[in-house]
């Protein structure tokens, strides 16, 4: 537990391509962030948002297998689904569409390093299929949407200009 | 949780989401970000930016053109000298964004930790991880 370089999730959004990487660090070994990963009522209990319950409908960890889960609160239920590519001791790798954009599937490698000392270090990286789509996804949950984010920044960039 | 609605046909203009990418790509370099960093204390020119690097000004003059083509800076001319300029609010709105998307998995990641820390007390033993044993490589 003695390397803090991600003691805090780090993110990057590549320029080259639609990917958001995350990088974090966990005071744990690799088996037991895999197991948080790939058992379901471990994995429940930690995806969240907070204040949401999530329930977990189907789970198929195997390669070729699938999932699915809702998350609810305040009696609005939102459904995520997906398969499981490829699963091993050290990376899953998976589709993720948001069913209230089923025609959206985000492709997910995740996969554990052993830093030794019982720490671990996570990595996760989400292929959208396009820039536009990326960035809807980083502007997800904002107060200000992908819309009027790129009203302010077209209108900033022309102010200027 | 929800995303929200992607704006692909309906974007305010074609040329928005590969601008906000182009401001993503230029923080994506490490000089860069260290030179919206420095600018973010006051104006500089091109000459004071490379003073602290290796590369030649040609090369950090180069990352300044890559920050201004994304909206970040802009040059002034004033007292026969190019001034770079941070445009703080464009860096604001991408930088935000990318920051509380990042708080999200942190946040996510928290939790995960909470539980990380109840399975060291449980039996190792509870349910065999998938494959070959621990520690192997994918």
């Amino acid at each position: 537990m003695t390397t803090t370089h991600f003691a805090e999730a780090v993110i990057e959004a590549d320029p080259s391509v639609p990917v958001i990487r995350i990088t974090r660090d966990f005071g744990a070994t690799p088996e037991q962030v895999m197991r948080a990963h790939l058992d379901p009522e471990l994995f429940a209990r930690w995806v969240g948002p907070d204040g949401m319950d999530t329930r977990i409908l189907h789970w198929d960890v195997r390669d070729g297998g699938s999932w699915r889960y809702v998350a609810g609160r305040d009696g609005t239920d939102h459904g995520f689904r997906g398969c499981f590519h490829q699963v091993t001791d050290t990376r899953i790798v998976q589709t993720f569409t948001y069913e209230g954009m089923p025609d959206d599937v985000a492709l997910e490698t995740l996969w554990v390093e052993d830093l030794g000392g019982g720490a671990t270090r996570l990595h996760a990286q989400s292929l959208v299929d396009s820039f536009a789509s990326r960035d809807a996804w980083l502007a997800s949950g904002m107060e200000v949407g992908v819309h009027e984010g790129y009203a302010k920044l077209d209108a900033l960039l022309t102010a200027r200009g | 949780m929800a995303r929200a609605p992607l704006p692909a046909g309906s974007a305010p203009g074609a040329s928005a989401p590969d601008r906000l990418s182009l401001v993503f790509g230029a923080l994506a370099d490490p000089i860069r970000r260290d030179v919206v960093t420095r600018l973010a204390a006051g104006d500089a020119t091109v000459g004071e930016l490379a003073e602290p690097y290796e590369v030649s000004v040609q090369a950090v003059s180069k990352h300044v053109r890559v920050l201004e083509a994304a909206g970040l800076v802009t040059k002034t001319p004033h007292a026969q000298r190019r001034w770079v300029h941070l445009e703080a609010e464009v860096l604001d709105l991408a930088t935000g964004w990318l920051e509380r998307y990042r708080r999200r998995a942190e946040e996510r990641y928290r939790r995960l930790d909470a539980v990380l820390a109840e399975m060291d007390d449980e039996p190792r033993a509870r349910r065999p991880p998938p494959g070959r044993a621990q520690g192997g490589r994918a």
